[in-house]
């Protein structure tokens, strides 16, 4: 049952979302603000995506007992969507066909079924890809008997794998974590996860917009700057730190988390900006016409993901030896 | 029934996205002529369309492909194919006349005018059986089909796909001009399909 820190949670989240969809459509229907439309436009998609992702995750933590298990499939489709996405957008060949499959129907379930188990199948599910999958990978590429760019086609399954997989299947991981003195309350860790790392993407995208002046990677996004980056991080960390009640956190120990999740969040966005840079895309759902693909939503989650489930692992979970 | 079941598991695994571009989904009697690279190319075009045409559209494919093994056996009826048998073509009984008795005066085609899947990146030179369709059925609309990236989920001799995302994208529809010759026709109707690629 929600108890009263999980629906103040949850309340505030939905009350920012209806204030920002609210601003949206004023912004929409006054064309005298002097705003740029395709920058409305795009504040708008981006608050409908929020919209799905909230309420595909308030169903999945009130369906009970059997929550766990749903937040993982969810995670483990959108996993399989967002690593279509990069492979449909990153060159293969012929001989990368085995090895693919292998990825798509035998790695990603895997990987989401060990998650699945709970943390006592820890000792493998955080080495499945990293070891297994990435010895197996460029085996079965050579075995294919296709050597060339042998290292670089290894190297984008393998990069794929590990964002679009690996990394966020630490997001669900974190509802079986065992911290003392928290209990049955795992979902609002995860909730407080995903929300400082939106409100670090949103908020630096307006600190950028509202100051920015010294670019950070001109070539790579024309959007982040220093001030965007500095601005955003230190007010999402602000209100990671306002919100350590609903965290296994002290005050200073849940901003030194939202301090890290931020900026692995940015970390996760250059990346995954370069990549598209490299391809010549702006969205990985170029191919899906009109809208922004899936791991444009989930970049700044992948790397921030498995570094805040790490931590919180070291720090707050009573492992043995 | 099945083939619903069927037209959302193609679109499923191939992920494909649809897009018509200077064209409409209709009832009229058209030609969709399209790029072939893969086995999935006449199921997944197929399911492209919407239900209603579907039942009204029949891809054109290989008898010898399609007749080997109880599943194709049902997939191919379950899409309607019309099957060719590539190796007993005789000249009273040419595939494009089987294929405009088989249609009669409702039904459309889908045909795939390269003959064979084409393994490079370019589209191949396209066989004559199109030019033959538009000459003696100067009636039907020709509309051109590109289908991007299904090479990639189920490329030539292999069994299990990869479930990449594909784009499918139906052009405007062209005629047989009066007195053009066959080179030509062919030459611009493998332009049509090409120039879908970049839209």
């Amino acid at each position: 049952m929600p108890d009263v820190k999980t629906l103040s949670l949850v309340g505030g989240v939905l009350a920012l979302l209806i204030g920002a969809t609210t601003i949206g459509r004023r912004l929409k229907y006054q064309s005298d603000v002097g705003l740029n439309p395709a920058v409305v436009e795009a504040f708008n998609l981006r608050i409908r995506a929020w919209w799905l992702m909230c309420t595909v995750l308030a169903a999945a933590f009130l369906l009970g007992n059997a929550s766990f298990i749903a937040t993982v499939v969810l995670f483990g489709l959108i996993s399989f969507w967002a690593l279509r996405e990069f492979i449909t957008l990153t060159p293969t060949r012929l001989g990368d066909h085995r090895a693919l499959s292998w990825v798509f129907f035998i790695f990603t379930p895997l990987q989401y079924f060990l998650v699945g188990m709970g943390t006592r199948s820890y000792g493998l599910f955080s080495v499945l890809i990293p070891v297994y999958a990435f010895l197996f990978i460029p085996a079965r590429v050579a075995l294919s008997g296709d050597y060339k760019r042998f290292l670089e086609r290894t190297a984008k399954i393998q990069a794929g794998l590990m964002v679009c997989v690996y990394c966020l299947s630490y997001a669900p991981a974190l509802l079986s974590l065992s911290i003392p003195n928290y209990e049955g309350q795992n979902p609002r860790l995860l909730f407080f996860f995903v929300l400082v790392v939106q409100l670090g993407d949103v908020l630096q995208y307006a600190w950028g917009k509202l100051l920015g002046k010294h670019l950070i990677a001109p070539a790579i996004s024309p959007n982040r700057t220093w001030e965007g980056f500095f601005g955003g991080v230190a007010s999402a960390t602000l209100i990671g730190t306002a919100l350590w009640w609903a965290t296994p956190f002290e005050p200073w120990e849940a901003a030194g988390m939202s301090l890290v999740i931020c900026v692995m969040g940015f970390a996760g966005g250059m990346t995954m900006s370069a990549i598209k840079r490299d391809r010549g895309v702006k969205d990985y759902g170029t191919l899906v016409a009109g809208h922004g693909g899936v791991l444009d939503r989930i970049d700044s989650i992948c790397f921030a993901a498995p570094v805040f489930y790490h931590l919180t692992r070291y720090f707050f979970v009573l492992t043995e030896l | 029934m099945t083939g619903t079941l069927l037209a959302a598991l193609a679109r499923l695994l191939s992920g494909a996205s649809v897009r018509w571009i200077g064209c409409q989904p209709d009832t009229c009697q058209r030609v969709y002529f399209a790029n072939h690279t893969s086995h999935l190319d006449a199921i997944v075009l197929w399911s492209a369309l919407p239900p209603a045409l579907r039942t009204l559209t029949r891809p054109v494919a290989a008898k010898d492909y399609w007749e080997k093994g109880a599943v194709r056996r049902f997939m191919a009826r379950t899409f309607n194919a019309l099957l060719i048998d590539r190796t007993d073509i005789k000249v009273h009984q040419s595939p494009v006349d089987m294929m405009l008795r088989e249609i009669g005066d409702r039904q459309s085609l889908i045909v795939f005018p390269e003959g064979g899947r084409n393994t490079g990146s370019e589209i191949g030179e396209f066989k004559s059986g199109l030019y033959y369709l538009a000459k003696k059925r100067p009636d039907l609309e020709l509309v051109p089909v590109h289908i991007d990236n299904l090479n990639r989920v189920l490329p030539r001799g292999e069994f299990l796909p990869v479930p990449l995302l594909s784009l499918v994208t139906f052009g405007p529809p062209m005629w047989l001009e009066a007195g053009e010759p066959k080179v030509e026709f062919l030459n611009r109707s493998r332009e049509a399909v090409r120039r879908l690629k970049d839209l």
